[in-house]
């Protein structure tokens, strides 16, 4: 069977107090940890959504992320438009887990929170994008323990030839207490950069 | 296109360690939910699946004298072991491993626990049952809340469809720990007598226990006398509220509607739905919403949350193999603890369990973060 070729259309990184897209750095500040980051280049791109200030720092990460990316490619809520979301990472929502244990270890302070506890799930990187930009589509979250171009590839492409979808915004979301690292892309019929194994790596 | 099977399959649960047995207890109308008083898992009574962890074969390795498995682990690899024993298929790099489940060893925060904090890393379960069976591809780790145990099974499907491999174990567990039981006592949901999907008098969720695995496979010579094929699947995102579902159940109703066309099927063809019912008031009255928008309310239904309570990560993967064992015995089993209609629109609950022919079933998961899963399945002839 001839495979059909896919290409990613636009891609974002948030490092190291750093913001980029397609390779080129947008924000940059001198913060002690991605909350304040987060905070501070909400702030700068002019976001309009202040349930951001309720969700956990892994949804923030992958919320500015896919942000900055979708807003790139003119995604609009309104359009509904039909983007298939498939993330990754490697320390699941662990960061936010221990909070929830910390409310919890203890029977004498005692004080676990239904608004820290729905964060326990990496998922809801994925819920909090999805209600952002009205995207009713297919959505997996994956656990490795380093970056799997190889799956990431595979499984969009099979999303996008069995026409599940028409694009998929695929990708990399960590955070482990002061560690995070975002990289997300969009891939569909179009864009500068071909799909490969090579090129994910190459962008990572 | 080729078609994928869902084939050999295990439960380890309280209600017996192996599916066979599982489901008898089920079609006899017996629930492995049990009231139970720990102030270590939850500061009021609650009522839960527990695994009696002593019951199951202990999977021992070398001569360690010390535990070197936790308790999920015991759980995971005496499951998977049964299915990969049953289908005798040699683990080469066309086999592939995919782990469903929604907090893993998170019980090894506890600070009496006398494992490592780094095994709550998720690929570290996934490296441990890599290593105790010889996979020889990288397991994958699939999270997505409570609709992962039947995303993993499309999920499978895909990556067989897609070349990646020809076989691939799926297995999925959970616990019902402190950790997970204290958030849905955040959330009130939690009820401490059994719970009853759909009813009047419901009184909220109860979280339960299982290990559970299954084949996905394209080989129709390694096909179990229960396997099904895989028709038609879909995942659809309510893109409304991360701990709520849809008031219109919007992602469930699209999931389905997918799933179905994918199977070339209409809503008719459907013999009886093994549903979500988690028997949370808004989750049940979403349900009833949604299979009414796809003129699905006629349709016999049923939550098997009643048997186990909800298992999380394991549920749907769980109740997919309930399902077939359903279908093979032309059985179509009780929703329990269902009595008066407790949701605002006509659903078909499964009353008593009883004999009818039956081939297809669709099976749904719903979850937090917006999530939806629709799976149809189809007998195989014979």
């Amino acid at each position: 069977m001839m495979k059909k070729k896919y290409c990613i259309s636009s891609y974002c990184h948030i490092r190291d107090n750093t913001i980029s897209l397609n390779g080129k750095t947008i924000y940059t500040g001198q913060h002690s940890d991605l909350k304040s980051l987060t905070k501070s280049a909400y702030r700068h791109f002019d976001i309009d959504y202040p349930k951001f200030f309720k969700m956990d720092n892994l949804s923030r990460l992958g919320f500015l992320a896919a942000e900055i990316l979708l807003t790139n490619e003119g995604v609009l809520p309104e359009n509904e438009e039909d983007i298939a979301i498939v993330l990754s990472n490697r320390a699941s929502s662990l960061d936010t887990d221990r909070k929830h244990w910390e409310s919890i270890r203890d029977s004498h302070n005692y004080y676990p929170s239904p608004a820290i506890f729905v964060y326990t799930l990496p998922n809801i990187c994925i819920g909090e994008i999805s209600i952002r930009h009205k995207l009713y589509s297919e959505n997996s979250f994956f656990i490795f323990d380093e970056f799997n171009p190889n799956h990431l590839f595979s499984y969009a492409n099979g999303l996008l030839d069995t026409e599940k979808t028409r694009k998929v915004l695929c990708g990399w979301v960590d955070v482990d207490g002061p560690v995070y690292k975002a990289f997300l892309y969009l891939v569909g019929k179009e864009g500068p950069v071909l799909h490969s194994i090579e090129e994910i790596t190459r962008l990572f | 296109m080729d078609k994928i099977y869902v084939s050999h399959n295990s439960i380890v649960s309280c209600l017996g360690n192996d599916s066979q047995t599982v489901i008898q207890k089920i079609k006899d109308g017996v629930s492995g939910l049990q009231p139970v008083n720990d102030p270590k898992l939850l500061d009021q009574p609650l009522c839960t699946s527990q695994i009696n962890i002593e019951k199951i074969p202990k999977t021992i390795r070398g001569k360690a004298k010390e535990e070197i498995f936790t308790r999920l682990e015991h759980m995971l690899l005496n499951s998977l072991g049964k299915v990969i024993q049953a289908s005798k298929i040699e683990l080469t790099d066309r086999v592939g491993l995919i782990i469903s489940t929604t907090k893993g060893n998170i019980d090894v925060l506890d600070d009496d626990n006398p494992f490592p904090k780094e095994r709550a890393y998720l690929a570290e379960l996934g490296k441990v049952l890599k290593e105790f069976f010889g996979f020889r591809t990288h397991p994958i780790v699939l999270s997505n809340a409570c609709v992962s145990g039947l995303l993993a099974i499309a999920t499978a499907k895909k990556m067989i469809l897609q070349g990646d491999f020809d076989h691939v174990f799926v297995t999925g567990g959970d616990l019902a720990s402190k950790f997970t039981l204290s958030g849905f006592r955040a959330f009130q949901a939690l009820s401490s007598v059994p719970c009853r999907p759909y009813d009047k008098n419901r009184s909220g969720i109860n979280i339960g226990e299982v290990g559970t695995s299954a084949l996905v496979t394209k080989d129709d010579t390694k096909l179990a006398r229960e396997a099904v094929i895989i028709l038609g699947d879909a995942s659809c995102n309510d893109a409304n509220h991360i701990s709520g579902p849809s008031r219109t159940g919007e992602g469930l109703y699209r999931a389905v509607k997918l799933a179905l066309k994918e199977a070339k099927l209409q809503p008719k063809d459907i013999d009886f739905i093994s549903a979500h019912g988690t028997a949370t008031q808004f989750n049940d009255e979403m349900e009833a919403i949604a299979f009414n928008r796809l003129k699905l309310q006629n349709t016999p239904l049923n939550s098997l949350k009643g048997y186990f309570g909800h298992t999380l990560g394991a549920s749907g993967l769980l109740e997919t193999i309930v399902g077939m064992h359903s279908l093979h015995q032309n059985t179509v089993i009780a929703s329990m603890g269902f009595e008066e209609i407790g949701v605002s629109q006509p659903i078909n609950i499964i009353r008593r369990t009883e004999s009818r022919p039956m081939d297809t079933f669709l099976k749904t998961s719903s979850g937090f973060g917006g999530s939806n899963t629709a799976v149809v399945f189809k007998k195989v002839a014979e």
